[in-house]
This record gives structure tokens, C-alpha cells and sequence, in this order.
């Protein structure tokens, strides 16, 4: 061989390796990866210089539990998969609760995070942690990646887990020197998984066996999770509903799948649903769950719940079906797929009788609120957005009452305009969800109904939304009180109101010192005009509405008891 | 009451963590677990004592499947299947007893593989009832040491489709 020729080869193979941090930005691209959110630190700086120049909008929150949850409400938002990157330690700790909200929520997530180099593994390095030890039960796959080559498909087969099958976080724990070491790039696309099957079309006998049931039933009662929302099946969902004429319960993340504006509409079932809703499962011939899982939340107690109800479940997980609740027909896969084959088989019913039996429920036990009360009540806000937004905001919450009224008073109708931690239940959830919706649907209305506390956990990524001008409304509907914990100890523990109150700032103040407005409402003729001037806001707006202290969500399931046995009807009728 | 499942997993780091770890976190009871490679370098064998009634069994075995890493479940409910386990046990066998104890090795099929002054450590394979029933009547000799591998399992040939 001439030495030129020797020259080009060897500068051609030069052209065709590169560095782990490089192809790791260009596997996220070949991702279709726009929009990223992370935190700097020291083992990841290989990756962040590489993002340097990278076509990917990155957003830095304050705090990475608040990137986490943001990359979890963009993913919500659209069905895309949110993507976060953090640093090894401490970086990838702060991670945790998010991807536990993810997890619990089904949200396909992809999380990167920095490790120290390979050969350190194990000493206790500096800012080393066991990142895939703590992530483990928290994400729907993990792993770590130890030499370069396996970079580009570990990611590709992160996004395809992410966003395939029941979805989820996954993390990737890559150590610094896997992303400095250089290699061929891997442009096959290829993964290898020879574990991982998604059921996606359902068996078709079950689905016969299916709508047979239905075909008989006197009495049914659609139960639909988020499941119908992740498959991106509400329009299957609302197809069906309509032919075979069946009314619709939800569960928390399931609202929006059905639009609840809609005669058919349950709204939200379980311990602070709808007396309807409970009554109907509980007098129900058959139930059909679709994409949901009998969480306690929404069974109440399993013995007796649905007790004259057989059930069909569809769902994409195999491992939800006879969880917790057996079931008669189970339909494992794809709740679009099955739900589109389903339609087909089933006939119209008028179900007259049902459907009065129904409506009897509803004229009795709406959800109430006193509307004469000289005091701000939280629901009375949520009516109030609901009003001027006229039910189209994107809505996040935080956790906790103001979390169940938005749920109860806000009707949503259409599939991703909640976005909530239903699962984990995590308090601070709210605001950085808020952003992650804003940043992904620039042109939307997202309101944030939070609660005071809630507000506090991760109020510092205000700063965020302030840097990135995002137009966020956020309503704090300010009871001074850890109001959930509140209402357990009033009627639970003897109104022995142990520790659950604290000293607040004036969040008006903590707003605008961080350049967002702030508005602080304390009396309920200003409410209206507040909402009116939020909604006009062009930069993040904060309204404190110092709402009625010791109000509680009713009605309530007690905690063990069946769904029909509601406290507080009797509360709600004399509002009436 | 006692299931054998076996679990066919890639075989990477990380993979036993990812069963034991679902394991742990859903409470379910397991009697052992034993880890062994296979004809396939990819791939090792589990195989898993899990205690609990049907529902929890298949409860395992669905979660055992939904672990990325797990590549095939197996359970034996409703199959004949050879199950055994490999025990190395040291007994007090002194001169007087000696007699005794080995005739009582032969009637268990064990094989002597270390003999001492005062101890003899002994082999023993097969289903699990005939490995407890031989430490029960090792024990009036006197034990020293039981180090037990847990069970495997296989479907037998004979009753194969
Ligand atoms: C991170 C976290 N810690 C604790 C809890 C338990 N918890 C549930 S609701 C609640 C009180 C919420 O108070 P606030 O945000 O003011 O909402 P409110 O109920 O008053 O509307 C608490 C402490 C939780 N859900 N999440
Ligand atoms: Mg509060």
C-alpha cells in the first residue's frame, strides 16, 4: 500500500468513529429528540459539550426532581417521550421521585445518567451512587452501559421500550469514559431484545367472547384509566361508548379520554368520584375495565367491589389482569386496536332503564359546592377558570384537595388536558408539569391548580418558567393548611390538626421578586377579575387565592370501605 | 404451597438484581433461587421456588415476564417434572458411629467425598423431600455444615408434545 493511500484509509475510518457523548446526541437525534431537559455536572460534561451545538432545544430547571417532572408532563402532553439528563450522584438521587411519578403514571421517559469511570465503579468515588440499584423499581428498564460500542443501541432500544407496550421510564447510567472512548459509529439501527414482547392486537376470540357479553348486558358501565389515553385510543373509546351506548366512568388519569361534557359522562369514580359513578359500578352487570388497573383509590374495597358485575379487563399489560381483582374476560393488548374491533361486533342498546336509573343518580348527587358563601371557595375558583378558559386550559395540579376538586369541577374533554400525579401522588408535581406542558404546546392555556404546600415543594422552578417566558397560570388555592392530611385528621384522628399547617410566604411577593406577576385574591367579588387579568398575562402569573381554610372533598370513600358507602352526601344535598 | 418456575434470562450484569429485586419489592416469598448458564452463552437458566397459592404464582410469573431481561417464563404447574437438588453435608461420623452412618449413606444413594477423623462430608442429590429426609436422620449423629444448592427442574421427556 502507497502511503497516500494508507493516509486516507485510515483518516476515513477516522471520519466514521466518534465519541460516546457524540453519538449519544446523535441516536437522541435520530430519535426525533427536539426538546431536552437536564443539569449540568461534572461526569456528563463530555455530553453537555456535544450539546453545545446540537439542534435540541435544553431547558435547565433548578432542580432535577422538577427537570424530571417536566420532561414527564411534556411526554403526557403530546405522547412523545420526555427526555432528561443528569449527572452521576446526587444529580441522578434527585431523579428518583420523578421517574417513581412516571413509572406509576406509565409515562415513556428517557433518563441519562452520568456515572463515574468504569474502573472507579464500586470504590465510592466522588459522587458515585449504585444509579441503577436506587432507579430499579422505579423505572420500567435500567441498565448501564460499559463500553461504548453498545451506546447507540442501548438508546434506541431506551426509546422503544419507553414508548411501547404499557410505557415507562427507563434509565441509562453511563459512565464518563464511555462517553469520551471513540468507536465505529453503529448506524444499523438494530436492537437486540429477545425479551421484550408487546401484546399488541388482542385475541380475537376474546374479543368475540367480549362483545357477546356486552351484547347481553342490562346494566354495563365502562371503568377507563390512562391507559385509553396512552394508547391514544379516546376516539375508539368514544366510538364504542356511543354504538354499544354504555355509560363512561373514569379513573383520575383516565379523565379526558371521554369528554365529560357529554350526557354519558360518569365523570371520575372512586373515593372522590361521583356518587353516580360509584353507584352505577356498584349496580352494575358488567364492568369494562379498559386501560385501567383497580387501584385501591378506585375499588375501595376489592371484596365488594362491582359485587354483581361480571368484568371484562382489555389492557396492555398481562400483569394488571387479575392483579388485584379477578376478571372473566381478559383482553391483553393494544386498547386503540381492540377497542377499534370491538366497535364492530357489538350492537346498539337503548338501556332506557339504566340510563333513567342513571340519571336519578346524577339529579341527586352532583358535585356541590355552598356558591352562597361569603368566603372564596377552592371549587368556586376551578368553576371560575373553567368558565373563562371555557374548559380548554391545559390543567396540571399539584397533590391533595385542590388536586380532587380539579378533578371533580373541571370538566375536561379531551384526551392529555390533565396532567396529575395520580399513582405516586407527589406533591410539587404541579408547576414543573406546567412548564414541561408549556414548553411542549407553546400556543396553549396551561393553568396550574395547586395547593399551598404542594406550591412550596418545588416553587423555585418558577425562576424557570421566568427565564423561558413561558405564560403558566398558576392558581394556589391557598387553605394555610396541608388541606388532604387536614381533612383525615378532622375526621379520622379528632380534628387533632397535628403538624399540618404552616407559615407561608405572600406568594404574590415570591412571584414578582422572581419575575413572574403576582396576584393575591382574598376576596371572592375579585376572584372573577383575577382569572380574567392571569389569563391575559404573557409571563408565568402566580394568583394566591386565600381560599376557605377547612373545606373537604366530598364525598369520600373511607378508606376500606366499598364505593357506595360515600361520607357526605348528606353535606352535599343541603348545599343543594 | 411450593411452585417451581423457571426463568431463561439474558445473561448481562444486572439481570439477577433486576428478579431479585422485583421479588423483594412485590413481597413475594421465594424458597431459592438458583442461577446456572445454559447451552446458549446468551442466556442462563433461573430457576425459582416461589411459596404462595395460584394467584400469587401467577402473579410471578407474569411480573418474571415483564422484566425486559427475562427472556421466557416457564411454570411446571399441571407437568411432570424432575426436580433436584445437590446437598454437601458433613456429619460427625466417630469411629464407633462410622458403621452406622455409612450404611446410612448408602440407603440414601450419597457419596462419600471427604472423610476426617472425626466427620465424613457426604454428597447427596434428588428431590428435595429425600434431601430433608436425609438431614433429619443425620441428625442424631450430629451436623456440621449443610450447604444446599436449591432446586432445578426440568419437564420430563416422555411427557413432552
Ligand atoms: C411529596 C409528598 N409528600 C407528602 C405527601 C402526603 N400528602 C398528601 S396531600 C398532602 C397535603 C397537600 O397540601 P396542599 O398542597 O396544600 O394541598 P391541599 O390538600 O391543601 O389542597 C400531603 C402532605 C404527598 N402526597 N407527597
Ligand atoms: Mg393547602
Amino acid at each position: 500500500m502507497s502511503a497516500k493511500s494508507r493516509k486516507s484509509a485510515s483518516s476515513a475510518e477516522q471520519s466514521s468513529t466518534k465519541s460516546g457523548a457524540q453519538i449519544i446526541v446523535d441516536t437522541l437525534i435520530e430519535q426525533g429528540v427536539d426538546t431536552m431537559f437536564g443539569y449540568l455536572g461534572g461526569v456528563v460534561l463530555p455530553l453537555f459539550d456535544k450539546l453545545y451545538d446540537a439542534p435540541i432545544r435544553f431547558i435547565i430547571p433548578r432542580h432535577e426532581q422538577g427537570g424530571c417532572h417536566m420532561a414527564d408532563a411534556y411526554a403526557r402532553a403530546t405522547g412523545k417521550v420526555g427526555v432528561i439528563v443528569v449527572t452521576s450522584g446526587p444529580g441522578a438521587c434527585n431523579l428518583v421521585t420523578g421517574l417513581a411519578t412516571a413509572m406509576m403514571d406509565s409515562v415513556p421517559m428517557v433518563a441519562l445518567t452520568g456515572q463515574v469511570r468504569t474502573e472507579l465503579i464500586g470504590n465510592d468515588a466522588f459522587q458515585e451512587a449504585d444509579t441503577t440499584g436506587i432507579t430499579r423499581p422505579v423505572t420500567k428498564h435500567n441498565c448501564i452501559v460499559k463500553d461504548v460500542k453498545d451506546l447507540a443501541r442501548t438508546i434506541r432500544e431506551a426509546f422503544h421500550i419507553a414508548s411501547t407496550g404499557r410505557p415507562g421510564p427507563v434509565l441509562i447510567d453511563i459512565p464518563v469514559d464511555v462517553a469520551v472512548n471513540k468507536c465505529k459509529v453503529d448506524s444499523s439501527g438494530k436492537m437486540k431484545l429477545p425479551g421484550y414482547k408487546v401484546w399488541k392486537e388482542g385475541h380475537p376470540r376474546q374479543i368475540s367472547a367480549a362483545a357477546k357479553m356486552i351484547n347481553k348486558s342490562k346494566r354495563p358501565v365502562l371503568y377507563v384509566g390512562g391507559g385509553v389515553i396512552s394508547a391514544g385510543a379516546s376516539k375508539e373509546l368514544t366510538k364504542f361508548a356511543e354504538k354499544a351506548h354504555i355509560p363512561v366512568s373514569m379513573t383520575l388519569l383516565g379523565l379526558g379520554s371521554y369528554d365529560q361534557n357529554k350526557a354519558e359522562s360518569l365523570d371520575m369514580l372512586g373515593m372522590h368520584g361521583s356518587a353516580y359513578a360509584n353507584y352505577a359500578v356498584q349496580d352494575c352487570d358488567l364492568l369494562i375495565a379498559v386501560g385501567s388497573r383497580f387501584d385501591d383509590r378506585v375499588t375501595g374495597k376489592v371484596k365488594t367491589f362491582a359485587p354483581n358485575a361480571k368484568i371484562i379487563h382489555i389492557d396492555i399489560d398481562p400483569a394488571s389482569i387479575s392483579k388485584n381483582v379477578g376478571v372473566d374476560i381478559p383482553v391483553v393488548g393494544d386498547a386503540k386496536f381492540i377497542l377499534k374491533e370491538l366497535v364492530k361486533e357489538v350492537e346498539h342498546k337503548e338501556r332506557k332503564e339504566w340510563f333513567a336509573k342513571i340519571a336519578g343518580w346524577k339529579k341527586k348527587h352532583p358535585f356541590r359546592y355552598d356558591s352562597n358563601s361569603s368566603t372564596i371557595k377552592p371549587q368556586y375558583v376551578i368553576d371560575e377558570v373553567w368558565r373563562q378558559t371555557k374548559g380548554e386550559a391545559l390543567v396540571a395540579t399539584g397533590v391533595g384537595q385542590h388536586q380532587m376538586w380539579t378533578a371533580q369541577f373541571y370538566k375536561f374533554s379531551r384526551p392529555r388536558q390533565l396532567l396529575t400525579s395520580g399513582g405516586l401522588g407527589t406533591m410539587g408535581y404541579g408547576l414543573p408539569a406546567a412548564i414541561g406542558a408549556q414548553i411542549a404546546l407553546p400556543d396553549a392555556t396551561v393553568v396550574c391548580f395547586d395547593g399551598d404546600n404542594s406550591f412550596n415543594m418545588t416553587m423555585t422552578e418558577l425562576s424557570t418558567a421566568v427565564e423561558h417566558e413561558l405564560p403558566i397560570k398558576v392558581c394556589i388555592l391557598n387553605n394555610g393548611y396541608m388541606g388532604m392530611v387536614r381533612q383525615w385528621q378532622e375526621l379520622f384522628y379528632g380534628k387533632r390538626y397535628s403538624k399540618s399547617y404552616i407559615k407561608n410566604p405572600n406568594y404574590a411577593d415570591v412571584a414578582e421578586a422572581l419575575g413572574a406577576k403576582g396576584i393575591m385574591v382574598d376576596k371572592k367579588a375579585d376572584v372573577g377579575k383575577a382569572v380574567k387579568e392571569m389569563l391575559k398575562q404573557k409571563k408565568p402569573c402566580v394568583v394566591d387565592f386565600r381560599v376557605e381554610r377547612e373545606e373537604n372533598v366530598w364525598p369520600m370513600v373511607p378508606a376500606g370501605k366499598s364505593i357506595s358507602e360515600m361520607d357526605g352526601l348528606d353535606i352535599l344535598e343541603s348545599m343543594a | 404451597m411450593k411452585h417451581i418456575i423457571s426463568a431463561l434470562v439474558e445473561n448481562k450484569p444486572g439481570v439477577l438484581a433486576h428478579v431479585a429485586g422485583m421479588f423483594a419489592a412485590r413481597a413475594f416469598n421465594i424458597d431459592s433461587l438458583v442461577v446456572g448458564r445454559t447451552e446458549d452463552p446468551d442466556l442462563s437458566r433461573m430457576t425459582i421456588v416461589v411459596i404462595g397459592d395460584d394467584r400469587v404464582l401467577e402473579q410471578v410469573r407474569k411480573q418474571l415476564a415483564k422484566i425486559i431481561s427475562v427472556v421466557k417464563v416457564l411454570d411446571f404447574v399441571g407437568k411432570p417434572v424432575i426436580a433436584r437438588d445437590l446437598m454437601l453435608i458433613s456429619i460427625s461420623a466417630p469411629p464407633e458411629k462410622r458403621p452406622e452412618v455409612l450404611t446410612l449413606i448408602e440407603m440414601f444413594n450419597g457419596k462419600i467425598v471427604d472423610v476426617g477423623q472425626k466427620f465424613v462430608m457426604v454428597e447427596v442429590s434428588g428431590p428435595e423431600e429425600k434431601i430433608e429426609a436425609f438431614i433429619d436422620m443425620c441428625r442424631p449423629y450430629g451436623i456440621k455444615n449443610v450447604a444446599r444448592t436449591g432446586t432445578i427442574a426440568m419437564v420430563r421427556h416422555s411427557k413432552e408434545a
